[in-house]
């Protein structure tokens, strides 16, 4: 295993997401939810994708397919050009892909360093020691040195989501995937999240998809902005983020993100605006 | 004499009282138990559950030994009771200087261990087995469900008939309603598992037999020890009703033994022995639980617990 701290920038060789054309339909006998509908998107190796949309819409089935806990109905998802999802295939969750989840998913019932470690020594990458030792290093890196012994219901959320981050990138996966992690979180925990996010992505350059309703979360944070339709589900549009890295707070302010923001806004608002008058057709 | 030990039986419910709160607190670790005994010892709760028994045992005086009211006349008082269970000469053959007592005492102990750790070696593999696999469960929740409800006592009969001698009956009476409050409490637990933490560790590369034990096992345990507790006490329960019916020792035995021979004090030193010992095993069963489940202390103590 090779500890990439010493190399503080670079790109990961593969991780490249292909969706293509998925359609994603629950209880295709019954109810008949179609969740995603000719949905596309094309993610280079070491991108990092914000995925926006009004709730309800697929953001969490796209995630949850590219995971491994949900089947496609048509179409196919390539990971570096091998199929990973297609109708034909079963799902299959695995470590190259790890989830990073909405309320949190740390097991309660270890400790921080056995949370951390779980990844490797299960799937006996590294014994125990090693997988410590690993994982005191990547909790070091961002600013969680002292709290190995801790369970997670002793930490803040900003740190358990912190921890939960190492814990998927200890396994050193093609692609992170995070549904949006920082939801409940205040402003000053959000944005101070934001920073080690962004300080570990600039350190790994692992390829990560991330799910957000927050705009200015998705610009901040991403290379390239796709803002989904409501249901059924696809990308109408992708924006690239031009904005040079690293980034800080001071972006926020600057003419080209106010630029980005106001396009963004422009198109969740037509889509908020479906979802809203779907959702007042349903009630009805 | 009479006065001294029931001064120091006093001063051991006060201790065993204390003692009763500090492991409800479970800070035992962290301070000594002195220091904690002081500050229990002077704690508000704790005086008003001092209170509380002396209300209680005071009731029982000024309705049975001082105003004598009709129906209760024929009660022992608190103090009769006491006097006689202490007694190194009692009137009615049972007090703490007797063999008998004990006697009774371990055989009812005896089989209500047996009783419960049959049905939680039993129970939580069964319980974790029903929530773990979805065929497993449609085979055996209707059946569960429809023999829980038979109540212990119908057993007996059959129990007898069928099972060599009157103690495996008892037994296995009592085992019965261990079993079933054990395994639905295990069953609750696991599927009070949140979806997620299955997915988080199929995301890390665990097999099913490494989810079984990394997740379902741990993440049931809340809910398992709930249900060792009510099943504890349970076992108790359903053990004094099997004793009344086909024992020759036991607790219940005596109980109903000094029913039929119109032995009113012995009838209380029965029950009050019942709720100790009662009370003592379901504490086991809780400090038990602690040790185990040290991650759930930790969250308990981390946060902010209500004070009323």
């Amino acid at each position: 295993m090779n500890a990439n701290n010493s190399a503080p920038v670079c790109r990961a060789a593969d991780g490249a997401l292909s969706v293509r054309d998925v359609t994603k339909i629950y209880d295709p006998e019954g109810v008949h939810v179609v969740a995603l509908e000719h949905c596309s998107l094309e993610i280079a190796a070491g991108e990092f994708v914000a995925v926006v949309g009004p709730s309800g819409c697929g953001k969490s089935t796209l995630l949850n397919i590219m995971a491994g806990f949900d089947y496609v109905t048509h179409g196919e998802i390539l990971l570096d050009g091998a199929p990973l999802a297609t109708p034909d295939t079963r799902p299959r969750p695995g470590s190259d892909r790890v989830v990073v989840f909405q309320q949190g998913a740390l097991f309660p019932w270890k400790t921080v360093l056995e949370n951390v470690t779980y990844g490797p020594v299960v799937q006996k990458q590294l014994d125990q020691s090693a997988a410590e030792t690993k994982a005191r290093e990547m909790l070091a890196r961002v600013g969680l040195s002292n709290i190995e012994k801790s369970y997670p219901g002793q930490l803040s959320s900003g740190m358990q989501r912190r921890v939960e981050i190492i814990r998927a990138l200890i396994n050193d996966p093609k692609v992170l995937l995070l549904d949006e992690p920082f939801r409940a979180m205040d402003t000053v925990t959000k944005s101070a999240s934001h920073e080690y996010l962004l300080e570990l992505y600039n350190a790994t350059g692992k390829t990560i998809f991330f799910i957000t309703h927050d705009l200015e979360e998705a610009i901040f944070l991403a290379d390239k902005v796709a803002v989904m339709t409501t249901r059924p589900g696809h990308i109408k549009l992708a924006i690239s983020v031009d904005l040079p890295r690293p980034r800080n707070y001071r972006m926020l302010a600057s003419q080209e993100f106010l630029r980005l923001k106001s396009q963004l806004v422009e198109a969740v608002h037509e889509e908020a605006v479906k979802a809203f008058q779907a959702g007042e057709r349903e009630m009805a | 004499m009479q006065t001294a030990l029931i001064l120091i039986a006093l001063a051991a419910l006060i201790l065993g009282l204390a003692a009763w709160r500090i492991q409800g607190q479970a800070r035992l670790y962290e301070v000594g138990f002195g220091r904690q005994l002081a500050t229990t010892l002077s704690s508000k709760s704790f005086q008003l559950t001092l209170a509380g028994f002396v209300i209680f045992v005071g009731l029982w005086w000024v309705t049975v030994s001082l105003l004598k009211l009709p129906w209760f006349n024929r009660l022992p008082g608190p103090l009769e009771v006491v006097g006689e269970w202490l007694s190194p000469t009692p009137t009615f053959g049972i007090s703490i200087y007797t063999k008998d007592y004990y006697t009774h005492i371990f055989y009812s102990t005896y089989r209500a261990t047996a009783a419960f750790l049959l049905a939680t070696l039993l129970g939580i593999p069964f319980g974790l087995l029903m929530g773990w696999n979805k065929k497993f469960y449609d085979y055996s929740l209707p059946l569960v469900e429809l023999i829980r409800p038979i109540p212990p006592l119908a057993w007996v009969p059959l129990a007898i008939l069928v099972l060599p001698g009157s103690e495996p009956a008892v037994i296995f009476v009592t085992f019965l309603v261990a079993f079933f409050v054990t395994t639905l409490n295990t069953l609750l637990g696991v599927e009070s598992i949140d979806d997620n933490y299955f997915r988080a560790a199929k995301c890390l590369g665990a097999s099913n037999k490494d989810i079984l034990f990394d997740v379902v096992v741990p993440g049931a345990l809340p809910f398992i020890f709930t249900g060792l507790q009510i099943s504890m006490g349970a076992s108790w329960f359903s053990l004094v009703a099997g004793e009344m019916i086909a024992a020759q020792y036991g607790l219940g035995f005596l109980i109903w033994d000094s029913y039929s021979v119109i032995a009113y004090p012995v009838i209380f030193i029965g029950m009050a022995t019942l709720g100790i010992i009662g009370w003592a095993s379901s504490a086991l069963v809780r400090v038990v639980g602690r040790r185990l489940m040290a991650w759930r202390e930790a969250e308990l103590s981390g946060g902010a617990r209500a004070e009323v």
